[in-house]
């Protein structure tokens, strides 16, 4: 018995699952990751990923390019972080109060746009999604072939966007300039950049990252949407940067060692069904997420001034 | 944009503010149903219609309001002292599973006692799932916020394994329910041939004596300023571990109270479709009364008022009925602005607020 469960592990088909559910999580995280590193806490994380699985989905089920759909899913998702930011940067609203109404918000819109649109459907549509691509002599690899390089643009997409996100933070002007408005935002106005505007962009591209998130799930994973199905992967998300310590390279560790339990507990579940039931598998991610925080809660630091509005001519 | 602190506290906008709130989201909610191509004018009055036409609407909205009273209260309690509890959901199916698991006939008790006791364990019951939360974002700041949301999800899946399992009725034909509450723990309708139970009235009392609790003890000044100024609290020399603490069971208690009145009053047993999200919708109700007592009962009226209409309006118009969830939802956020509005001077450009 546990020799079979030890075998799940030398399976490709496990690992390549695991790097395709680590996607939505990982553009999630980073988004999320983003918008803090600015000094915003983002709670609209469900709401904007559903937002965004809704608005990809529905652009191309209407006869979008695959393409076009992500660029939509990002723009609504950026419009999303705009409100959120009118809120919480320039109002300076509470951002935990924000963020929760900013994902009833989206979430809601999002299920009355799609019951307008296909306002009688018990199985919901499936559309011709992202497909497979076969990366030339790199996907004849025995093992890691079909693990690495036989997966579909998206999920390509969504680990590009870790280097990205490294360099956009690292190095780019802008990117200082976003961790300075988390760490120390007088220090950033006495420069002479104005800390409401970075933060403001901040929080658009980091919500614009969670949309895409949301859309991988409707168009490279299940290739449908469903009501309810970012089902608390935003949470995890948030989560999973308080255990990443704000930083994109351990945010893509901490995706796929959630997305490999989830892969696992799928696997473990068809082996145990008989004896453990299914629903304590499928509370794997959330307990282990509770359990990341407060194993990471104790060693990091958060960016100094998140949660605190910045107010100009205010001290704090 | 800019924000200037007001010098003088206006009692007159402090009112017309969430007025103004309201009135906003009901406009945006005219624009979509001009968008879904319903005729709004005639939409809104169906939706009057369907919440306070006939005494079958009215009981339905106060069955509907009783819930999102105690929801509402929960989460009003716990973001006075800047607790945020989002976990109303989890703890309310915490409070309906003792209900299940002491009410449908392990424990025989004359009703007077029954229904008191019912509540007791499911107040505890939602006390306890958040006691671990509370204990470590005391001791290892680890955020509630994060926390809560996620137990939400944990107890939902392990209401859907009793459920399944241990829990189920076995005269249920497959189903995935409770067995049903015995007799005496049942809450008796207050009017007959409708919806509305006992609870309604028990929800109400809760709300005015948690409005003494906060604004004529001690206690309640002290939860005040927890959310104030912890550190000035502190130095105070008021037990702000021990104020948060009991904060947040009280609130879990809150919720867990939802529970016991949605499964011994208004269905019986219990399912997992229990609650469409009361839990959440109470963070709306408790925004839109200022975490007021006393307001939380007319704003749970309101909303629930909102969803009961809602409800017959989309039948009659063919609208989705996730209007409901978008106009409460934009509530929850024009009533932040007009929280705003009170306390500070908003000029856009040449325009000043």
């Amino acid at each position: 018995m546990i020799i079979e469960f030890l075998e799940l592990f030398v399976n490709a088909g496990f690992w390549a699952a695991t790097v395709r559910i680590a996607c939505p999580l990982l553009l999630a995280t980073l988004g999320e990751l983003i918008c803090e590193r600015a000094g915003v806490l983002n709670l609209g994380i469900e709401g904007i990923m559903t937002a965004g699985a809704m608005v990809g989905w529905t652009a191309v089920y209407l006869g979008a390019d695959l393409s076009l759909g992500i660029i939509f899913a990002a723009l609504i998702g950026a419009i999303f972080g705009l409100i959120h930011a009118g809120f919480t940067v320039h109002l300076g609203a509470s951002q935990h109060v924000t963020g929760i109404g900013i994902t009833l918000l989206a979430a809601s819109i999002s299920y009355f746009a799609f019951r307008l649109i296909l306002p009688t459907s018990t199985t919901p549509p499936k559309i011709k999604a992202f497909e497979p691509i076969e990366i030339l002599y790199l996907s004849d690899i025995p093992f890691l072939g079909p693990i690495f390089f036989q997966q579909t643009f998206f999920t390509y997409l969504a680990f590009l966007a870790v280097p990205i996100v490294i360099w956009f933070l690292n190095r780019s002007p802008f990117g200082l300039a976003v961790k300075m408005a988390g760490e120390n935002p007088m220090a950033l106005e006495a420069q002479g950049i104005n800390v409401l505007r970075i933060r403001t962009i901040a929080v658009m591209i980091g919500s614009a990252l969670m949309a895409v998130g949301g859309a991988y799930l409707t168009m490279s994973a299940f290739n449908a949407f469903y009501f309810g199905m970012i089902n608390g992967r935003g949470w995890i998300a948030v989560a999973l940067v308080i255990f990443a310590a704000w930083k994109p390279e351990r945010a893509i560790l901490g995706a796929l060692l959630f997305a490999g339990l989830d892969a696992y507990q799928v696997r473990a579940q068809q082996l145990a069904g008989a004896v453990i039931p299914y629903q304590f598998f499928l509370m794997l991610p959330y307990v282990l997420s509770i359990a990341a925080m407060v194993f990471a809660a104790k060693s990091t630091r958060y960016p100094k001034a998140l949660l605190i509005p910045f107010r100009r001519g205010e001290r704090h | 944009m800019r924000l200037e602190v007001r010098e003088t506290y206006s009692p007159a906008l402090s009112i017309i503010a969430p007025f103004g709130a309201i009135i906003f989201s009901l406009l945006c909610a005219f624009v979509l149903l001009f968008i879904a191509g319903a005729p709004p004018i005639e939409s809104f009055f169906y939706l009057i219609k369907g919440a306070f036409g006939s005494p079958n609407a009215l009981a339905e909205t106060g069955a509907r309001a009783t819930p999102l009273i105690l929801t509402g209260l929960a989460a009003g309690i716990a973001f006075r002292a800047k607790f945020w509890n989002i976990g109303a959901e989890g703890q309310l199916y915490a409070g309906a599973l003792a209900a299940t698991f002491f009410g449908t006939g392990l424990i025989h008790l004359p009703q007077f006692l029954m229904i008191p006791f019912l509540f007791l364990v499911g107040g505890l019951a939602g006390a306890l799932v958040i006691l671990p939360l509370v204990i470590l974002r005391q001791l290892y700041k680890v955020d509630e916020v994060v926390t809560t949301l996620l137990m939400n999800f944990v107890i939902l899946l392990f209401v859907s394994y009793l459920l399944e399992g241990p829990m189920k009725d076995p005269m249920s034909l497959g189903w995935p329910q409770g067995s049903p509450v015995i007799d005496n723990g049942v809450l008796p309708q207050i009017l007959e041939r409708t919806r509305l139970h006992l609870g309604f009235l028990i929800a109400i009392v809760v709300a005015i004596c948690l409005w003494v609790l906060l604004s004529r003890t001690a206690f309640g000044f002290r939860i005040k300023s927890v959310g104030h100024n912890p550190s000035a609290t502190y130095h105070a020399g008021i037990p702000l571990f021990k104020t948060v603490l009991v904060v947040a069971c009280l609130s879990g208690a809150l919720a867990g109270f939802a529970g016991i009145t949605e499964t011994t009053g208004l269905k019986g047993y219990l399912t997992l479709d229990l609650s469409p999200g009361f839990g959440y919708t109470g963070i709306a109700v408790a925004m839109l009364a200022a975490l007021n007592p006393i307001g939380i009962i007319f704003s749970a009226l309101f909303l629930a008022m909102i969803y009961v209409g809602a409800d017959s309006m989309s039948r009659a118009v063919n609208v989705p009925t996730y209007l409901a969830d978008v106009v409460v939802a934009i509530t929850v956020l024009s009533v932040l602005v007009s929280l705003i509005l009170i306390n500070y001077k908003i000029q856009i450009g040449k325009l000043k607020f």
